[in-house]
């Protein structure tokens, strides 16, 4: 199996679109978003689930996304849906699908070996379709490693907020107190496997001051990126995951100096006053991608 | 393909067709409805024609009322009519007779 390139690739906001709706999917590109994230699942009424397959298989056939990443979203392992949305997602070539409520290593195993035979029937390369699980559950987030580390398809894993505070017998409040243990949580067992960690969703259009303070705690603790429900939300996200020019100039030095003083044979040296050392160096890379992804990197890295 | 029974897929927002098949009378019966149909009639004919001759279904009354739907969006409610008209649901050919 190949080693996916896109694994690690950037995902600062990842938006919800209703595979059912073409009116949604056929240019999201606009928006500039890092993934789209095409849902069979909830979204998707009872009577419709059938034919948003076709609509999802044709959208991934011939709209040109323009770099924006397609996540499909597939129904649930308790229905008798998942198996031929895996099918549609690996025939119309999907770059990553997400497993709604996943609770443990067995639900994504499942979910692979689907996914392979998938990719055989349909002659796509192994190991180009990627996994990416939803936490729903108390018991979910209890497993978030165990999840993180059971596949090698696995790009990381997504709070779902709504369904995890009614497991935990609370409400979303909007204080983020009710999701402090599991987001904590999932961002170290996300890191401790080395995939990525996604945020929940934030409801309410008309407070956007408070989404703003969310992302900006989301990304102070480490998550990659948050999912989003609407346009609106997208440029707050991009902004809040843009370094400053601060921060840029000084990661440049950070990764030209360790380059430099690698090859010198020194570890540990110091920029503009600052105690620097390998440890540093992924920080810098990623402070690059993401002025790069902004657009605001005019440098030679 | 044969068509066993009347079937609908899609809706009327914008964006979208509802496509409607019935079983014919040995031959395709084509009828549209589109606000666009002097600009677009003829490439929704065509789209239509292309996409039962992949289905395999040449014996259809079928009707499309349009809402300013993409190509994808007239194949996908086509062969989603057809495949309810038949109750499949699962093991689809993807790639093969939906293309």
């Amino acid at each position: 199996m190949i080693e996916n390139p896109n694994k690690k690739r950037l995902r600062r906001s990842m938006m919800f679109l209703n595979a059912q709706k073409p009116s949604l999917i056929k240019d999201p590109y606009i928006y500039k978003i890092d993934s789209l994230m095409l849902d069979l699942e909830d979204a998707v009424a009872v009577t419709a689930k059938d034919t948003a397959r076709f609509s999802l298989y044709h959208a991934l056939k011939t709209i040109d996304y323009r770099g924006s990443e397609r996540v499909v979203r597939i129904n649930g392992l308790d229905t008798d849906l998942w198996e031929e949305d895996i099918r549609v997602c690996v025939a119309g070539g999907a770059d990553v699908i997400r497993i709604p409520k996943t609770e443990d290593a067995s639900m994504v195993r499942a979910v692979e070996e689907k996914i392979v035979a998938a990719e055989e029937e349909f002659n796509r390369e192994p190991g180009s379709t990627l996994i990416m699980s939803a936490l729903e559950s108390c018991k979910g987030v209890m497993n978030a490693y165990e999840v993180c580390t059971s596949s090698d398809r696995m790009i990381g894993v997504a709070l779902s907020g709504g369904d995890y505070t009614k497991d935990l017998q609370t409400r979303i409040t909007g204080t983020g107190v009710e999701l402090m243990g599991a987001r904590q949580q999932m961002i170290i067992a996300a890191r401790a496997a080395g995939v990525q960690c996604f945020d929940t969703v934030w409801t309410n259009l008309d407070d956007m001051e408070g989404f703003r303070k969310e992302v900006q705690m989301i990304h102070d603790m480490g998550f990659d990126g948050k999912s989003c429900i609407n346009p609106r939300q997208i440029d707050i996200v991009h902004d809040i995951y843009t370094p400053t020019q601060k921060e840029i100039i000084f990661s440049e030095k950070v990764i030209k100096e360790i380059d430099d003083k690698k090859a010198k044979g020194i570890g540990v040296f110091t920029v503009d006053g600052k105690m620097i050392d390998i440890a540093f160096y992924d920080g810098a890379k990623r402070n690059i991608m993401l002025a790069k992804a902004a657009g605001v990197y005019k440098g030679d890295l | 393909m044969e068509i066993k029974k009347p079937a609908v897929a899609g809706t009327m927002e914008s964006s979208d067709c509802q496509v409607t098949v019935e079983p014919g009378e040995g031959k395709i019966d084509f009828t549209l409805d589109s606000a666009v149909a002097h600009q677009f009639g003829n490439q929704i004919k065509k789209v239509t024609l292309e996409t039962l001759a992949n289905l395999g279904v040449d014996n259809v009354k079928i009707s499309i009322v349009d809402k300013g739907a993409l190509d994808c969006t007239i194949k996908a409610r086509i062969e989603g009519a057809v495949f309810r008209s038949v109750d499949q649901y699962k093991d689809l050919p993807w790639g093969g007779a939906i293309k």
